[in-house]
């Protein structure tokens, strides 16, 4: 697009920029086509090494005893129990948490909310906060959830982690609901008015029910985003050894944990080899958690276009 | 006439009664409560502020402002402590900007090309093999820059340490190509056929009229999506704490460790650091600096799109 450093060599009065090298502009155009092409493959590519790269790392450690015993300090007999349970710990605290705060607020904003200093303060504010890096989110577990509330969380708790992966997703969440809800037609809230009923009625018996599929398939999306994080769960304390599992009660919301990411993490930075197989194994089970939730999150939108 | 009123009155007790009184006052709570909710965000950034002040004003108390800024090192952890804050600052600053240098070009491009060149049948298929890259865990990127990166390097590049800003930067880069692509995409996608038929009429060929049409009627969101990248690459911590050390030193080599603010927090957090103690609060005045850094990033990107959005139709 530069050709105003070309020469103008023609006295003929045409404008000098005016340059109809076609073959060259072509020519030109080939390159930058293939360059799109060479940065797509390029990703896609990057992509299929990691994954084949793991595989090919982790496969060999994977078995039933893997997935059944608890960390150690042998290598060989590590496995990845307390790691896993405590993953779907946090997976179902944190979607107990987040879902019902996100989609109030979302519902809040988009049906109740109008153009006034307080909603577009939130608006504001939403942005940014997607915008937060992870581990600061971190810091604010640490402080608040940790220390302030320990009567609460009993410190380094998996409720504590639940709460600060809550206000990390909440963001994509509220934004998520903010457009299922958009997305549903504006006559049959105007239907709904014409029949008497008021605001709420016809969000839980028509608007909700209609918007609910996309709801949950990005609600599904920002939980896997949770479960991978690592940074802000070891700014708040989760520890890579842990050799129980936390007991099925109230009281196991106040026991310390260990998750996924938390325990790959560990064993990549111990410098024996043998637990950089363990990594890998660990990465293996990770993905095929967050590879089973992101499917439930495609069928689900699936049906949902073909609904409508 | 008048028709007996006992042949046509009905019978009112069969008939629906709205409860008005109630459904008025659920109305009135679910509204508070969904307000309340929507209020947590909120109360979230306040949170985070007065976190990072709260510690961070503590910290100036035994460091002086001067020497965080213009020390040139930083020893929180041994016994003669330094606090150079500028030091993790130039690692970021190295891993970020080699990141951005793979992530920006590539991930326009990809962009592009999912835009502009590849079919629809193809497109349906990238974008969501794109989506898979982007939800893939950040520590597994930092196992792939540690375990298969950094040794790729090592053939190529003498002298190219086990730790290193290079690999990290890139997979970083890497890690944030669907983020670039995404975004970009969706304002390459929204800007109207008629201005591409327009530059076409005109004698511009497919590239001329994508450079210098379409591109900068998508600006605003182009450039929204980088300085989004931008932010994610400085505030991304796994890859660089996995693949990039733990040694903090001043400089820009990319061969050798480096240790990034993210990295450090990571470091403390890991150790156990009594609450109270100095180290304690470095990582929330390390905190604090990280996230004025992407505050300004996120005001300039908030402003920039307002200035140059362009509104079709």
């Amino acid at each position: 697009m530069t050709t105003s450093d070309t020469k103008p060599t023609n006295q003929s009065g045409v404008n000098p920029n005016f340059d109809l090298a076609l073959n060259k502009r072509y020519n030109l155009d080939k390159v930058f086509a293939i360059a799109t092409w060479v940065a797509t493959s390029f990703a896609l590519l990057v992509l299929a090494i990691l994954l084949i790269d793991v595989l090919t790392d982790g496969l060999g450690g994977l078995n039933w005893s893997f997935l059944t015993s608890f960390s150690s300090r042998r290598a060989s007999s590590s496995g990845i129990l307390a790691p896993l349970v405590g993953t779907i710990w946090l997976l179902v605290i944190t979607a107990l948490i987040s879902f019902p705060l996100g989609v109030g607020a979302g519902i809040f904003l988009e049906e109740y909310a109008t153009d006034n200093w307080f909603t577009r303060l939130i608006e504001i504010n939403i942005a940014n906060l997607a915008a937060v890096p992870s581990i600061i989110y971190g810091l604010l577990g640490l402080q608040i959830f940790v220390r302030l509330i320990e009567p609460i969380t009993k410190g380094r708790s998996v409720l504590a982690g639940a709460l600060t992966l809550s206000l990390l997703i909440l963001p994509i969440i509220i934004i998520t609901t903010r457009e299922a809800l958009r997305a549903v037609p504006d006559s049959l809230r105007q239907a709904g008015f014409a029949l008497g009923a008021n605001r709420w009625q016809i969000i839980r018996e028509q608007i909700f029910p209609i918007a609910l599929p996309g709801i949950l398939t990005g609600t599904i999306l920002a939980l896997s985003r949770a479960i991978g994080e690592t940074a802000p769960l070891i700014v708040i304390g989760a520890v890579g050894f842990i050799t129980f599992l936390p007991e099925l009660s109230l009281k196991g919301l106040q026991s310390s944990f260990t998750a996924l990411p938390i325990q790959i993490f560990d064993w990549v930075s111990r410098p024996q080899v043998e637990f950089h197989q363990n990594a890998a194994a660990g990465i293996i089970v990770l993905m095929i958690v967050l590879l089973l939730m992101n499917s439930t999150a495609i069928i689900l939108r699936n049906k949902f276009q073909q609904s409508r | 006439m008048t028709t007996s009123p006992l042949s046509n009155e009905p019978d009112k007790s069969n008939l629906w009664q709205p409860n008005r009184t109630l459904s008025k006052r659920v109305e009135t709570g679910v509204k508070a409560l969904f307000a309340l909710f929507a209020f947590v965000s909120v109360l979230t950034t306040i949170g985070i502020v007065l976190t990072l002040i709260f510690e961070t004003v503590e910290f100036f108390k035994a460091v002086s402002i001067w020497q965080f800024l213009t020390d040139t090192q930083w020893t929180p952890l041994f016994t003669n402590k330094k606090f150079g804050i500028m030091v993790l600052i130039s690692a970021t600053l190295l891993s970020s900007v080699i990141a951005i240098a793979v992530a920006l070009p590539l991930g326009l491009l990809a962009a592009i090309c999912l835009s502009e060149y590849a079919p629809a049948e193809l497109r349906k298929w990238l974008k969501p093999a794109l989506e898979v890259l982007a939800g893939v865990p950040t520590v597994v990127f930092g196992y792939f820059a540690l375990f298969t990166v950094t040794p790729f390097l090592q053939k190529f590049i003498p002298g190219i340490q086990g730790f290193n800003a290079l690999s990290a930067g890139i997979v970083l880069g890497i890690s944030i190509i669907p983020l670039v692509a995404s975004l970009s995409e969706d304002a390459i996608y929204s800007v109207p056929r008629s201005l591409r038929e327009g530059a076409y009429a005109l004698g511009s060929t497919k590239r001329e009229t994508i450079i210098s049409v379409v591109l900068p009627a998508a600006l605003s969101g182009i450039v929204a999506s980088f300085i989004l990248a931008i932010s994610r690459a400085i505030g991304e911590t796994m890859i660089v704490t996995i693949a990039a050390g733990q040694n903090p030193q001043l400089g820009f080599n990319p061969l050798v460790p480096i240790q990034t603010m993210t990295a450090y927090i990571v470091q403390v957090s890991k150790g156990d650091t009594p609450a109270g103690s100095l180290a304690y609060k470095t990582i929330f005045a390390v905190g604090m600096t990280l996230f004025l850094i992407t505050l300004t990033l996120n005001v300039f990107s908030y402003w920039f799109v307002r200035r140059f959005r362009e509104k079709y139709e």
